[in-house]
């Protein structure tokens, strides 16, 4: 066993902690207020469907939680056809 | 042809997660399509294990009620393609999931993949007893201790009696997987030998997973053991059992001799590295 192993050997317990604490300080702060994503799903497709109609299984939502920055990715694929009509639709109003 | 495979035990802390990613992960770099499912409603750790915890937006309780659709509660693995994680709730309880609803989440991903791998909680309550409800294949995990192989004969009993499978009167393929193994007590009659364990619960040998400080180093990092480091004896040992898992024959080797020489030679970490 090299040197290089040996420290190599004790890296992961350093990554196992911060893991960790991301985890565990997001899961703290989102208990009481559990279904964040679905709320938000919700009302950001409310928001949108004022003005185009959408399929409600083509929004893929994802997220990526970091120490610092979270990231909350919304994909909702919309149909040319829908798009062009409600843009029709905005610019003559 | 899709199979649903629940990884199960009874007993806590035997490497049923560990087992179900790694086992997920050497079937995937197989090129299987494959979801490993966590069924551990409340007390969710495979996200962990496969280091996707900060990725978890949708749950498998909100499937089953309608919240959310499949495919936006599929976490695919970034380092193998075919890999897909099916997360459990961490804030809701076991009574959350039904019979019905679970069937109709286990239909829906057997029109996807291959293998459809689900990781059961301990103990032999809801969440258990649905994690083998549609399963056609069982991988039993065992460690070489009185109380884990007590438990996992009771969970052999519950395979051939309660689920879908056993109901239709068709036969549940059954495979034990001995984990935590260490060949150099065993062989000082200190730890139940391999044979021991079979004789009592006689069921097929899936392989045996050696007892190993590679396993906690692959969970601090969050990766399965099987793509953290393939080299090692306990990857080395995944990676058969799914190939066994895939129709392959490969004779079972008990980590034994060469492993209590190099111990002898070297000492217990050198012959672990």
């Amino acid at each position: 066993m090299s040197l290089l192993n040996f420290f190599r050997r004790n890296r992961s317990a350093p990554v196992a902690r911060d893991r960790l604490q991301v985890l565990l300080a997001h899961e703290r702060a989102l208990s009481g207020r559990t279904d964040l994503a679905k709320v938000l799903q919700q009302e950001i497709l409310a928001v949108i469907a004022k003005h185009i109609a959408i399929d409600h299984d083509k929004v893929i939502i994802k997220l990526d939680r970091g120490s610092q920055v979270s990231t909350l990715e919304i994909d909702i694929e919309i149909p040319e056809a829908t798009l062009g009509a409600a843009m029709v639709r905005s610019a003559a109003s | 042809m899709s199979k649903v495979m629940v990884v199960t035990s009874g007993k806590g802390g035997v490497g049923k997660t560990t087992s179900a990613a790694a086992l997920g992960a050497a079937l995937a770099q197989a090129g299987q399509n494959v979801v490993v499912v966590d069924f551990d409603v409340g007390l969710r750790n495979l996200d962990l294990i496969m280091g996707a915890e900060r990725r978890v937006v949708f749950d498998l309780v909100n499937v089953v009620q309608g919240d959310a659709k499949l495919p936006q509660a599929l976490i695919r693995d970034r380092r193998v393609d075919k890999l897909h994680l099916l997360p459990a709730s961490q804030t809701r309880d076991k009574d959350a999931l039904t019979e019905p609803g679970v069937g109709k989440v286990i239909d829906e991903l057997r029109e996807q993949f291959d293998w459809i791998i689900c990781d059961s909680p301990a103990g032999i309550e809801k969440g258990a007893t649905l994690a083998m409800r549609f399963a056609d294949v069982a991988v039993v995990v065992t460690n070489p201790e009185v109380s884990s192989v007590r438990d996992s004969d009771r969970i052999i009993g519950l395979l051939d009696a309660k689920t879908a499978r056993a109901e239709r009167g068709e036969t549940m393929e059954k495979h034990l997987l001995l984990t935590r193994y260490d060949a150099a007590r065993a062989a000082r009659g200190e730890m139940m030998k391999v044979e021991d364990v079979l004789e009592i619960l006689a069921i097929p040998l899936l392989g045996i997973v050696a007892e190993s400080p590679d396993v906690l180093t692959a969970s601090n990092v969050g990766c399965p053991i099987t793509l953290h480091n393939p080299a090692s004896v306990v990857a080395r040992a995944y990676d058969e059992a799914a190939r066994r898992l895939l129709g392959e024959t490969i004779v079972v080797t008990t980590p034994s001799e060469r492993r209590s020489l190099m111990s002898r030679l070297f000492g217990r970490r050198a012959a672990l590295a």
